[in-house]
């Protein structure tokens, strides 16, 4: 066994109101450059839809990800290593800007420039690649809002498959149709195959958290990643040649601050924490040969932090006591073993997704309610999970690789706590019927209820700082009198971060020459200009 | 005695570039080594790149596997693997012919895609444009000394003065005489060639020293440890440094 520790998150996706709080505030920290403008590290899709980039879940077409060969052994779905090394050339499998968009932005210039005349000036779009203008057709979030709308039928790849496996569509008429958000980042998978399909090496798996990162000074630019990841989210800066990915706001985890789209999600619906895992059995778990028994194997990768044994293998793997303490308290963890409501996206990729969803129950309650009767009564519910198929196979195409099972009983568990939590809140006599039959207890409700309803801070976001021992350089006014620095405002100098030894901070600076500015005049003293 | 201007071209010259291309390697994978990439724009066009691309790269690598046969390999060495000149030369020709054409085939497929796509286009930097027509001018000269003076002019054998005239330069033991009465064309394939050599180190061209052969042998997943004196240092503040 050997442990390895993952920082990992699970979004709620009934909290998910579309808001794209989430990408602005990402674009703003990470993307607000030319080469990136169309890398949206977070995106926010409408499902039914196509996603972004346009319909990239058809694996038949882009090849991304893990399958099995005929020896059942794990091997990028792209080729392996020959086969990626022959296309290096040109990568068959790569998506071309128009899959993604054409980024422009808008001749602002003519608003001041133009001159006076009848008309008010207006700033037209300009292509960001050629600088021509542009005739924006197509664009992030395009088909935004559009989810259950007539003419989508078949962009979308999973409700196609939907439609092959159970026999039964989406009904794309406005009455009967369904939408809901997912919000997507990377997923900084334990078995990632962006990293598998790097010629260079420059991409990695950091092992303090498990974060997947691209060295900018190793990148080549061969592109393999951006076809290798299933979930197309490494992406080409074309001006710099490289690649560039979501970086789960390392500087911001290893501060023990979540990542800016948790900190800025106005639902609060992410939730970020640590779990523990055997490294060792990642490579057998994403080889189990039924793509539906892929969510069960990568469950029992997870390891108990409360189980001494395991907290013994952890601190010899070189997991300091911080982050095991910071395991056991991990919502994550709650939301995805404890109370089996977080589900993986697509595990049927085999990469081992770390970025988990609450399934959402709102299109059930909306079913249920619109037809008359009383969308948060239990029995009415479970009885509107059985009936409505269509939401519930749907879901478990994104998230089960088509197994309703494990869709049902998280929807059931929602169900339940929702019931029991009206009961208490009305006075009513709970039913202990209500919980039970989502193989629940009082208890474990009321600690779901806390954790998805109230979601306080501090119990959605557990996140031990990268190193307690170097604790005091990470922000030495945290630990420290800020005055007490070497020349410091109680020495004369200037506050913060102290300078190197003779270094002026330019800041303060009074306008004097430094000693040792200029080196000392040969054969006299040195030259001193105070 | 030598002519100064065959000494220059052919004795100072050659080491000249050499020195460029490996201080310049060593100059850029120590300060610019964000910069050390293929720059694809695959992401803006794929359809003309999926043509001319894999054309020019496998012929250059060709073209490069033939210039090690023809140059490295002494002609004593193939005459006693039982390779008479006759026979050497037809293979020379002909390989040298198809691996000249495709690659010129690929650059030609190349060019006119980064001239006439607008997004390529836009994308192309100074560096291109001083890359791009050596890049050619090489090419056409080499595929003009094998086509012109080898088949059609009957035949030329530079194993006799160009071959021991670039050993020697890896010997240390300049030889420029030999290269005194080379056809015009392999004199100037061969200065031009000097002059994309030491472009190298400083345009795109520096890929071709990152190809990842370790990729073959390395296991699929890399793990790497966080650089523990990057961990929380801040950035000193601007100032100066005695």
């Amino acid at each position: 066994m050997r442990v390895m520790a993952q920082i990992a998150m699970v979004m709620n996706l009934d909290k998910c109101i579309g808001c794209h709080t989430c990408s602005v505030t990402c674009k703003q920290t990470w993307t607000n450059r030319s080469g990136v403008e169309y890398a949206w590290f977070n995106n926010v899709e409408t499902r039914p839809g196509q996603g972004y980039p346009r319909r990239y879940e058809d694996q038949e077409r882009w090849r991304g990800g893990w399958e099995l060969d005929r020896r059942g052994r794990l091997r990028p779905r792209g080729g392996g290593r020959l086969r990626r090394l022959a296309g290096i050339f040109a990568n068959p499998d790569l998506p071309g800007i128009d899959d993604y968009y054409e980024p422009w932005t808008y001749d602002y210039r003519t608003l001041t420039e133009a001159p006076l005349g009848e008309e008010p000036p207006v700033a037209r779009p300009v292509s960001a690649l050629t600088g021509a203008p542009a005739d924006v057709s197509w664009g992030p979030n395009w088909d935004d809002d559009l989810g259950g709308a007539p003419g989508n039928e078949d962009l979308d790849p999973m409700a196609v498959r939907m439609r092959e496996r159970v026999g039964r569509g989406i009904a794309y008429e406005f009455e009967r149709s369904f939408m809901f958000y997912l919000p997507r980042i990377c997923e900084h998978c334990l078995n990632p195959s962006c990293v598998a399909s790097c010629p260079s090496g420059a991409m990695y798996k950091r092992v303090e958290d498990g974060i997947v990162l691209v060295d900018q000074d190793g990148c080549r630019g061969w592109r393999m990643c951006v076809s290798g990841c299933p979930y197309k989210k490494v992406y080409f800066n074309h001006r710099t040649g490289k690649a560039e990915k979501c970086t789960f706001c390392y500087p911001r985890i290893e501060a023990g601050e979540p990542t800016i789209c948790s900190e800025t999600c106005v639902g609060r619906l992410r939730y970020l924490g640590v779990l523990l895992y055997d490294a060792d059995r990642v490579a057998e778990a994403a080889s189990v040969p039924e793509e539906k028994d892929l969510y069960p194997a990568q469950l029992d990768l997870f390891l108990d932090p409360g189980d001494p044994g395991v907290a013994a293998a952890a601190e010899r793997s070189g997991i300091g006591r911080e982050w095991i303490e910071a395991a056991r308290r991990s919502p994550v963890r709650d939301l995805i073993v404890r109370h089996r409501v977080a589900l993986p996206l697509h595990p049927e990729y085999r990469t081992m997704p770390m970025v988990w969803y609450v399934p959402p129950l709102s299109p059930v309650v909306e079913a249920v309610a619109e037809s008359g009767h009383d969308g948060e009564d239990a029995g009415n519910l479970f009885g509107a999970i059985d009936a409505l198929r269509i939401p519930v196979d749907y879901l478990a195409e994104l998230f089960t690789a088509g197994d309703p099972a494990p869709v049902e009983a998280a929807l059931r568990r929602l169900a339940a706590m929702r019931s029991h939590m009206r009961s208490v809140n009305l006075g009513e006599d709970p039913d202990p019927e209500v919980p039970a039959a989502a193989g629940m207890d009082a208890a474990q409700v009321r600690d779901l209820y806390r954790l998805l309803a109230l979601a306080k801070y501090e119990e959605r976001y557990v996140i031990p700082t990268a190193g307690v021992g170097t604790a005091h350089d990470l922000e030495s006014i945290a630990t420290s009198c800020s005055l007490d620095t070497d020349g410091g405002p109680g020495m004369g100098g200037p506050g913060g971060a102290p300078l190197k030894p003779g270094a002026t901070d330019l800041l303060t600076w009074s306008g004097d020459r430094p000693e040792g500015l200029f080196p000392p005049r040969r054969g006299g003293e040195g030259r001193s200009a105070r | 005695m030598t002519d100064p201007i065959d000494l220059l071209l052919w004795g100072a010259a050659p080491y000249v570039s050499l020195a460029v291309l490996a201080g310049g390697l060593v100059w850029r994978y120590r300060h610019d080594r964000f910069g050390w990439t293929s720059r694809s724009t695959q992401l803006y066009e794929s359809r003309l790149l999926r043509v001319g691309s894999p054309l020019f790269h496998l012929g250059l690598l060709l073209v490069a596997g033939g210039h090690v046969l023809g140059l490295a390999v002494p002609k004593a060495l193939t005459e006693l693997a039982g390779v008479d000149e006759h026979t050497y030369h037809l293979v020379s020709l002909g390989m040298g012919t198809v691996a000249g054409l495709l690659t010129a085939a690929g650059l030609a497929v190349l060019l006119y895609r980064r001239l006439t796509v607008p997004r390529v286009r836009r994308a192309t930097t100074l560096d291109d444009r001083l890359v791009y027509p050596v890049l050619g001018l090489v090419l056409l000269l080499g595929l003009t000394a094998t086509i012109v003076d080898n088949g059609i002019g009957g035949g030329y054998d530079y194993r006799e003065t160009v071959a021991p005239w670039l050993r020697h330069l890896f010997l240390l033991d300049p030889r420029p005489e030999l290269m005194a009465g080379v056809p015009l064309d392999f004199r100037l394939h061969v200065l031009l060639a000097m002059v994309l050599f030491a472009l190298v180190p400083f345009s795109r061209l520096v890929h071709a020293f990152s190809a990842p052969v370790h990729y073959l042998f390395r296991p699929y997943l890399v793990y790497r440890r966080r650089a523990p004196e990057v961990l929380g240092t801040r950035a000193q503040p601007r100032g100066w440094a005695p």
